[in-house]
């Protein structure tokens, strides 16, 4: 592994090294030909100012400079192409045995399953060090990238469509705590690169490398509720950790949906025109099929459904209520 | 409308005729020339404060000035504005539009009426444009991505139909340059010797009437999806919305030859004028803007590496891609040859055109990271992105634009600008650029995605000097504003030829006479001849 440089960040999977050969190789031809190209140019701003030199040679052909020129960059130029796709081919295709994580890019969250799951653990991917892992993606809603600098992957999470990207992860920043039953450590973080609407900057994920042993009790324990702790704190995590936060604020100011400071219990006004007092049910409805029934004044803002397990919602309903 | 011109004083286009109607019932190419300027520098004015809004946004992670809708909202409408109203028409516009026919020694456009429509049709799809981003609360950035575009709101087909009429006038501009070249050349004036200004304008016209239909095309699907719920690129109704990427790309990246080409073809006539010295290899640099407009046509796959296209489709496109490098460095290596044995001559317009070299070889070679496929991938979408198309666009249009204004303003205005201010100006926006940019580069390769509204803390230095920069650059283009007006007000007169150039252009009149000559013009010579000019005809007056 190689420590960030002012240009890179750290190489962090087995990709980078090679992406990066190929990023200072062309900057070094780069700078070579700017440094000529300019330096040349400077020379002559000198050399044959309108003092120095007050009347110009006029200028003859030099057809076999033109061609010299025209042709000879593609001695650099063809290596780059051929290394670059090389390059390119081998971070498309995964190695058959690839742990397979399916990932789902939604406004404004990822959601990631892991081998055998079908509720979505969000915003915090756990992966293993030294093995391949493979990433099958694709969007519910609109147009989102799939991006770790450190790995140097990247890729469009498509509607209707499944893309994918893989690395091999060559040191581990976390490690699992057996007490609290969580990942701790220095997660590298993922971005969504393409331009998604309002939360866009906020559609972030943390990944974390364990070795393989934490990574197995990362999976064993992921779906136990946590114990000894009060329901609303739990709540409080799931609400960032499931981004509920991108759309909904707990300090009264609007965002995308409405705020969550003093809702239960208050008396609601819907798009159908009916109205109610937000209690429990309404609450867990508002989860499980988000369009059954919508806030007067936010219609058309399609909160995706997020299908929890009950002590999940306990806890969110919890802290909910906590936010008086 | 009276006729003012009083015997023994040449009568000159601006003042033959007087009165608004006059203007705007124009069909003099060099009146049409200077409406353009005006319309173009106004959408240069709105979109740079929209540019410089975003930057204040960005100088802190966090809000800073705006919530981070008002900020998609900015930058989309600094991108749109900045593309589709400013650099596309900015240089055939206004620069070509006034010096064609006088480079070619002819009394107008081949077309006046259709030029004067070309500028009407322009001024409706600005103003459609803006109207249909602003009351749509179009978000989308000036790509208008599907589905994300087809979702929040129905607009996208009002703005598309918006950049579509832009589109047209700039077809109608290419089909009349077109026409002006092939038919109206004065006697003498073959194709070996047309000015090199002539030759960019010629490319970058074929391509726009060969890329901008396919704009018609997208607008057409999008209505026929909405009106009729087809599947083309919604996946709601099983379209595709990489489709809509290609189709996109398909003219915007033509267009951005449409945009730099005219860039490139301003600065061969200031590389040649200062230096006193033709262009060097002049048929390899005429021919290399037509390549250029041909292979622009068939790289614009390099935008989607990591959109979900299949791996041959990449591979095609990226080697594609490399070939753009081979007429861009034809063009650089024949510019600097052109300034070796030459009389350099540093005035503001020359400063312009060297500024242009350097940034736009700064530019043209960060191209290659990018079209290098797996460097590619991790460049994407980020920073790097955005400081290497600036790189271009700002480094090579809008300098090649701005050194235009100051080489042919003498010739447009009868008036000198002050070139003490013109100097500062140019320091400020020199050295604003390029702290602006250059640091986006690394911000960039260190992974900060672009269109984000806030950012991670270790991202912080990088974005506020970044943003200092863009604070330098605006101010330097203030000042150079306040020049160019100080200089209507009360600039000294102009005379004939200021800068001591031997191009056609300079021969008439200043300003030009209302039909550019008063006798057809008979070219002996080629328009960089410096060595079979006169004492008399270099000197600056």
């Amino acid at each position: 592994m190689k420590e960030a440089t002012v240009q890179l960040p750290r190489q962090m999977s087995t990709l980078a090294a090679s992406i990066d050969d190929m990023y200072y190789f062309i900057f070094w031809v780069s700078l070579f030909f700017f440094v000529a190209i300019i330096g040349v140019a400077v020379y002559c701003l000198f050399k044959y100012s309108a003092k120095n030199h007050p009347h110009a040679t006029p200028p003859g052909h030099h057809d076999v400079l033109e061609l010299f020129w025209t042709f000879a960059p593609l001695l650099l130029l063809i290596p780059m192409f051929h290394y670059g796709f090389k390059g390119y081919v081998k971070a498309m295709v995964a190695p058959d045995d690839a742990i397979e994580v399916r990932v789902r890019g939604k406004q404004w969250a990822w959601d990631f399953y892991y081998p055998g799951d079908t509720e979505a653990s969000p915003s915090e991917l756990v992966v293993p060090v030294g093995r391949p892992v493979k990433m099958v993606m694709s969007s519910q809603d609109v147009l989102h990238s799939f991006y770790i600098p450190e790995f140097r992957i990247k890729r469009d999470v498509v509607p209707g469509m499944y893309s994918s990207v893989w690395w091999t992860a060559l040191e581990t920043t976390s490690s699992y705590n057996a007490k609290e039953n969580k990942v701790v450590g220095e997660p590298l973080d993922q971005f969504c690169t393409e331009y998604c609407g309002t939360s866009h900057s906020q559609m972030l994920a943390k990944v974390h490398v364990v070795s393989e042993a934490d990574y197995q009790a990362f999976l064993s324990g992921k779906d136990r509720a946590p114990e000894g702790k009060p329901l609303e704190v739990v709540g409080a995590e799931l609400f960032k950790k499931n981004a509920c936060n991108t759309c909904h604020t707990v300090d009264g100011g609007a965002l995308v949906g409405p705020s969550f400071k003093g809702l239960f219990g208050k008396n609601e006004s819907f798009e159908d025109g009916s109205s109610n007092a937000v209690d429990e049910n309404y609450i867990r409805q508002s989860i499980l099929q988000p369009q059954a029934k919508i806030v007067k004044g936010f219609a058309g803002k399609n909160m995706p459904a997020f299908v929890l397990k009950d002590w999940k919602l306990d806890a969110l309903i919890a802290y909910i209520k906590s936010l008086k | 409308m009276s006729t003012v011109a009083t015997a023994g004083e040449t009568p000159n286009y601006l003042t033959h005729e007087r009165g608004v109607k006059s203007w705007l019932y124009t069909l003099d190419h060099k009146r049409i020339g200077l409406m353009y300027l005006a319309a173009v520098t106004l959408s240069f004015l709105v979109g740079g404060i929209f540019a410089l809004l975003v930057r204040l946004e960005l100088a802190f992670p966090g809000e800073t000035i705006m919530g981070p809708d008002a900020y998609n909202k900015s930058f989309t409408l600094h991108g749109a504005m900045m593309v589709f109203l400013f650099i596309i028409p900015a240089i055939p516009g206004a620069l070509g539009n006034f010096f064609l026919p006088l480079m070619l020694g002819a009394k107008d456009v081949a077309f006046p009426r259709l030029n004067l429509m070309s500028f009407y049709v322009y001024c409706v799809g600005a103003v459609f444009l803006v109207y249909s981003i602003i009351t749509g609360a179009v978000d989308t950035g000036w790509t208008f991505y599907t589905p994300y575009s087809t979702s929040t709101s129905a607009s996208v087909i009002s703005t598309t139909l918006g950049v579509f009429i832009l589109g047209f006038s700039s077809i109608l501009t290419g089909v009349n340059f077109v026409t002006t070249i092939h038919t109206m050349r004065a006697p003498g004036l073959h194709w070996r010797r047309l000015p090199l200004f002539v030759w960019g304008q010629y490319a970058t016209s074929v391509v726009q009437v060969l890329a901008t239909p396919v704009l018609a095309v997208t607008l057409l699907l999008l209505t026929m999806e909405r009106a009729f719920s087809l599947g083309i690129f919604d996946p709601k109704f099983g379209g595709d919305p990489v489709l809509f990427q290609h189709f996109f790309w398909f003219y915007s990246h033509p267009a951005v030859y449409i945009m730099i080409l005219p860039g490139m073809a301003v600065v061969n006539e200031i590389i040649a004028t200062f230096s006193r010295r033709a262009i060097f290899g002049y048929m390899f640099v005429a021919m290399s803007s037509v390549s250029l407009a041909l292979v622009g046509f068939l790289v614009w796959g390099h935008h989607m590496f990591v959109a979900g296209m299949s791996e041959y489709s990449t591979m095609v496109f990226s080697a594609l891609t490399f070939l753009v490098a081979i007429p861009s460095g034809v063009k650089v290596f024949n510019w600097t040859a052109t300034l070796y044995k030459g009389s350099i001559s540093l005035d503001s317009p020359m400063l312009w055109g060297l500024a242009f070299l350097f940034l736009f070889t700064i530019g043209g070679l960060t191209g290659l990271f990018l079209g290098t496929l797996n460097v590619d991938v991790h460049l994407h979408d980020t920073y790097f992105v955005v400081a290497h198309f600036h790189y271009v666009m700002v480094g090579g249009t809008v300098m090649g634009f701005v050194g235009g204004l100051h080489y042919w303003w003498p010739k447009m205005t009868g008036k000198m600008y002050n070139e003490v201010a013109a100097r500062i100006g140019f320091a400020f926006v020199f050295i604003g650029f390029n702290v602006t940019f250059l640091t986006q580069f690394v911000l960039g390769s260190q992974g900060m995605p672009r269109r984000y509204w806030d950012y991670l803390e270790r991202f912080r230095p990088l974005h506020g000097f970044s943003s200092i920069g863009a604070l330098i650059l605006g101010i330097g283009f203030f000042i150079l504003f306040g020049m160019f007006i100080m200089s209507l007000v009360n600039g000294k007169k102009a005379p004939r030829n200021p800068w001591g150039s031997v191009g056609f252009e300079w021969a008439t009149t200043t300003p030009p006479h209302p039909h550019n000559f008063e006798t057809t013009p008979v070219i002996r010579r080629g328009p960089y001849d410096y060595h079979l000019a006169t004492a008399e005809e270099l000197a600056k007056t």
